[in-house]
């Protein structure tokens, strides 16, 4: 039988080491990836996946990700809608996981917003 | 859908949508019988009877009943498409069981794809949910449970993002391990060629 073992958990504990407390504080970043079943279909897992990676490696603090539902842009999909606290919400269309690290670098972190990705 | 898994990560999503903070996902694998069969339970919501009766035809629902349409339609043709089926219980109030059935070496079969992605996907987003998953294949299987993870890594660690890497890489390594040994599903057409060996 293969089983996550504790010394899995262990392992994985000490990697992500303390750094875990201090990031959940109030968030001021919330990234949703849009995933009904149209988002599914259209790639938004590895978009999450390189959203995910994104932040962990920024080590930035005070961001949420979260996944949303089908907005009813099955069309544009994958949707992200990132939203910074004190500006108005973006929906990014037809994302990918290239475009997911673009964004996220430029717009969550530098504050631009990617307006060739936005939807229109 | 491409993967096994993102049909997985769809019932998982349904389920999140139906409210439930208790999730089982099942997926089991049998050379012998060769059959594979994919479960999520959930303690959703539930659905009304009439729901149940339309849910395979994508065309009866409507944006309201959303979140019984495209998926389960989808996830019942490919089940169908590979002589297997699609069942459904439900109580309303108390939640909702979804099994798809399939015959493992059916040439239509869509590969397992990345269920670590999945698993990752939906702990990042849903840290306080309860979700279990088992993977058997023939009397190999592999667990997991967020309860026994959060006991370990103390409160709402899951949804740190380097807490989820590791996690996805060391279920891929234990699923992995798994399967090496039997029939490999993790390609269509490396399943093709296992079969001469038999």
């Amino acid at each position: 039988m293969t089983k996550l073992t504790y010394e899995d958990l262990e392992r994985i504990r000490d990697k992500a080491g303390k750094s875990i407390a201090l990031r959940l504080g109030g968030a001021d970043t919330f990234i949703t990836v849009h995933m009904g079943t149209c988002g599914i279909a259209a790639g938004a897992r590895e978009v999450m996946k390189a959203l995910l990676e994104a932040v962990s490696v920024s080590g930035r603090d005070g961001i949420q990700v979260t996944a949303g539902g089908c907005m009813g842009k099955c069309a544009t999909e994958p949707n992200v809608s990132v939203t910074i606290a004190g500006s108005q919400p973006v929906v990014y269309q037809q994302m990918n996981a290239e475009k997911m690290q673009k964004v996220f670098q430029a717009h969550v972190l530098e504050g631009r917003v990617q307006a060739e990705f936005v939807l229109s | 859908m491409r993967e096994l898994s993102l049909h997985i990560l769809d019932l998982v999503e349904n389920a999140l949508t139906a409210g439930a903070d208790r999730i089982a996902v099942r997926v089991e694998e049998s050379t012998a019988a060769d059959r594979l069969s994919i479960g999520v339970r959930d303690n959703g919501r539930g659905m009304p009877e009439e729901k149940i009766r339309h849910l395979e035809d994508p065309f009866v629902t409507t944006r309201k009943t959303r979140r019984v349409g495209l998926g389960l339609s989808l996830l019942a043709a490919a089940a169908k498409r590979c002589d297997g089926d699609l069942a459904v219980t439900t109580q309303p109030g108390r939640g909702t069981s979804v099994r798809a059935d399939f015959r493992r070496s059916h040439i239509d079969l869509a590969p397992m794809g990345d269920i670590a992605a999945t698993i990752g996907v939906v702990l990042s987003a849903n840290p306080d949910v309860d979700f279990t998953y088992t993977h058997r294949v023939d009397e190999q299987h592999l667990t997991l449970n967020t309860r026994e993870l959060n006991s370990e890594l103390e409160g709402r660690a899951l949804s740190d993002p380097t807490v989820l890497h590791h996690l996805t890489v060391a279920i891929r390594r234990s699923l992995k391990n798994l399967t090496s040994g039997t029939t490999n599903r993790s390609s269509p057409r490396e399943g093709k060629y296992d079969k001469t060996d038999l």
